[in-house]
């Protein structure tokens, strides 16, 4: 059984959609189940998914030009890699573009600390139970969050100094 | 009168002589003890990201040179592979064993620079000199065949830009010969040493737990022990057919991260040199026989219109541009024709290759993997260099994300540090061999 069957059979109510494009296994899960699918992935001895090898997010505003509409604007994106069984499996979990909340795992890996730091960075997408939520590429004056999509690449930031 | 303590905040950086690379540390000294340390990144965001989105696919080339800018190789690899893997095709033999040399020439750089830069802030300037001069003939081996030694822009989807030179194989023979005796030399001016040797021993610790779950992979985890190695535990190119081990450490301390860097960069000699053996034959560049033609004299040519006898003859282009002559392209090519730009011949030469090339070329046009989502991890010299790539169907990619080996080290600083004295910060920070470009992006 694949960790994606395994994970499917556990939770089906909370499982979206899944693919396994390119040999890639995916899962879509709704935002308020991830705590508990992230425990099941680390603790159960079959999957033992000890490394939270990557976080990121992605905004699919104007999905391919505005041809395909996606129920939520972002996707957070999780990369776990079990050293055991060396097998990986990606998460995504949908964000709302107007209530951009989902929950913190730094209580499960060490990792996501700085990964979900530069997700609010770069896409203004809060984790609730973050010990420390500040930018950590971008300066605190920072307007906007660079890697939204409309955000223009060419954009100019006002110029910072010693408060006058 | 009760005497007062209280501990003293020290800044470093953003630009220190001893920080290779812009990053700052704010640091809580109880005395020389150092109590707290925050790490604040960021000064060298260049929006990798953010500009990979704006441009195609085969443009994003020059901006992962810049990534981790001492094994720059390894990050073109780790790209053109991800996209690969989106569109689904397959590489010639050949250009997997050219790929998996440079990476690995790349990768004994990464670690030269490394272990000597480490040495030269211990003092060991010598070492440094010595490791430096081992580089340089290792950056001549890249130049001969990229025309670079850092930003080089050398692979390309589907393939590689240029095939070996002719004679390459025995002049790396001789430049591994020589970074041998280097690697013999600097074993002997520092794993003896006993200055070295206490700067290094039971410093910088981090326990395998920890270091797993802060998600740090490459020397750094194997130096606690853990032999977790991409190119064992998901083998790609040919990986899989070469002969190696994964050298490991116990304690996690800087000086089993220099062990396991030595020991590494003998198993990459290792592997170059088996690469050569089983390397497929393709023609060598450099040795044109029959009708040789100037490229400059065939796009002339072209331009009036002049193409008979473009197919016959031999295009002589620069060693390392000639991966686009029709004698070389298909070793290192793959035969997608809407992946790969075709030869320079049926470009100048007849219609069909023209349009072939503008179709790769013109904005709006160019490779269009199909819409999906893909991650490739591979062996940076830091660890696990992974692209994560996002495409909607068109020839920008939508997202590309890079899961840069050096971020979760540094996440990790903190702990390496806290405990240790104000002095060990200097080889600790060199034994994690942060690179600021893939740090920040």
């Amino acid at each position: 059984m694949t960790p994606l069957q395994r994970v499917q059979e556990k939770f089906s109510q909370d499982v979206i959609e899944t693919h396994a494009f390119r040999g890639d296994e995916t899962l879509l899960i709704r935002p308020a189940s991830l705590q508990t699918v992230a425990k099941f992935l680390k603790e159960t001895a079959e999957l033992d998914f000890n490394f939270l090898m990557d976080l990121t997010a992605v905004d699919y505003l104007f999905y391919a030009g505005g041809r395909v509409q996606k129920e939520f604007r972002f996707e957070i994106v999780y990369h776990f890699f079990s050293l055991k069984h060396n097998h990986r499996l990606r998460i995504k979990v949908p964000v709302d573009e107007k209530n951009p909340e989902v929950d913190s795992l730094t209580g499960l890996w060490a990792s996501a600390d700085w990964y979900e730091r530069e997700v609010w960075d770069m896409f203004g997408i809060r984790f609730k139970g973050h010990p420390n939520l500040k930018r950590i590429l971008m300066y605190e004056e920072f307007e906007g969050h660079a890697l939204r999509k409309d955000y223009q690449f060419n954009k100019r930031q006002p110029l910072i100094g010693p408060k006058t | 009168m009760a005497t007062q303590t209280r501990s003293m905040l020290l800044n470093v950086g953003p630009s220190h002589p001893a920080m290779h690379g812009v990053i700052r540390l704010i640091m809580e000294l109880d005395g020389e003890k150092i109590k707290g340390v925050d790490v604040e990144i960021g000064y060298l965001h260049r929006a990798f990201e953010k500009m990979c989105e704006t441009v195609m696919y085969t443009q994003c080339f020059p901006y992962t040179d810049r990534l981790n800018y001492v094994s720059p190789l390894i990050n073109n690899v780790g790209f053109a592979l991800t996209v690969e893997k989106l569109l689904g095709i397959d590489i010639p033999e050949r250009a997997k064993y050219i790929r998996v040399i440079m990476s690995e020439i790349s990768r004994v750089t990464d670690h030269l620079t490394c272990i000597g830069a480490t040495a030269m802030e211990l003092g060991a300037m010598t070492v440094f000199l010595y490791m430096i001069k081992a580089r340089e003939y290792l950056y001549e081996l890249v130049e001969e065949i990229t025309g670079a030694r850092l930003t080089i822009s050398y692979v390309r989807i589907g393939g590689v830009k240029a095939d070996l030179t002719e004679g390459f194989a025995d002049r790396a023979f001789q430049k591994i010969a020589e970074v041998r005796k280097v690697l013999i030399e600097a074993d002997e001016l520092l794993t003896r040493n006993r200055i070295f040797f206490d700067r290094m021993k039971n410093v910088g610790v981090i326990s395998k737990e920890d270091a797993i779950s802060h998600g740090i992979t490459g020397p750094f985890l194997r130096s606690t022990g853990v032999a977790y190695d991409v190119r064992k535990a998901n083998p790609y190119l040919i990986y899989e057919r070469l002969d190696f081990e994964v050298p490991t450490g116990t304690t996690g301390d800087n000086l089993d991260r220099y062990f396991v860097r030595m020991a590494e960069m003998e198993q990459s000699l290792r592997m170059i040199e088996q690469c050569f053996q089983q390397i497929p034959d393709g023609a060598i560049s450099g040795e044109l026989t029959g009708d040789i033609m100037p490229a400059a004299e065939m796009v002339d040519r072209a331009k009036m219109g002049k193409t008979q006898g473009f197919m016959a003859s031999e295009v002589d282009l620069d060693p390392t541009l000639q991966g686009g002559t029709e004698k070389f392209h298909d070793a290192i090519n793959a035969t997608n024709k809407d992946v790969v730009l075709p030869a320079k011949e049926n470009t100048y030469g007849n219609i069909e290759g023209l349009m072939n090339h503008f179709k790769l070329v013109m904005y709006g046009h160019g490779i269009h993997p199909p819409m999906g989502e893909a991650y490739f991890p591979t062996e940076g010299a830091n660890g696990e260099l992974g692209f994560y790539i996002v495409s909607d169907g068109r020839d920008h990619p939508w997202r590309v994300r890079v899961h840069p080996p050096c971020f979760p080290i540094m996440a990790a600083l903190p702990k390496c540090l806290i405990g240790d004295v104000m002095a060990d910060l200097v080889p600790t920070f060199g034994s994690i061999n942060m690179i600021a470009g893939e740090l920040d992006r």
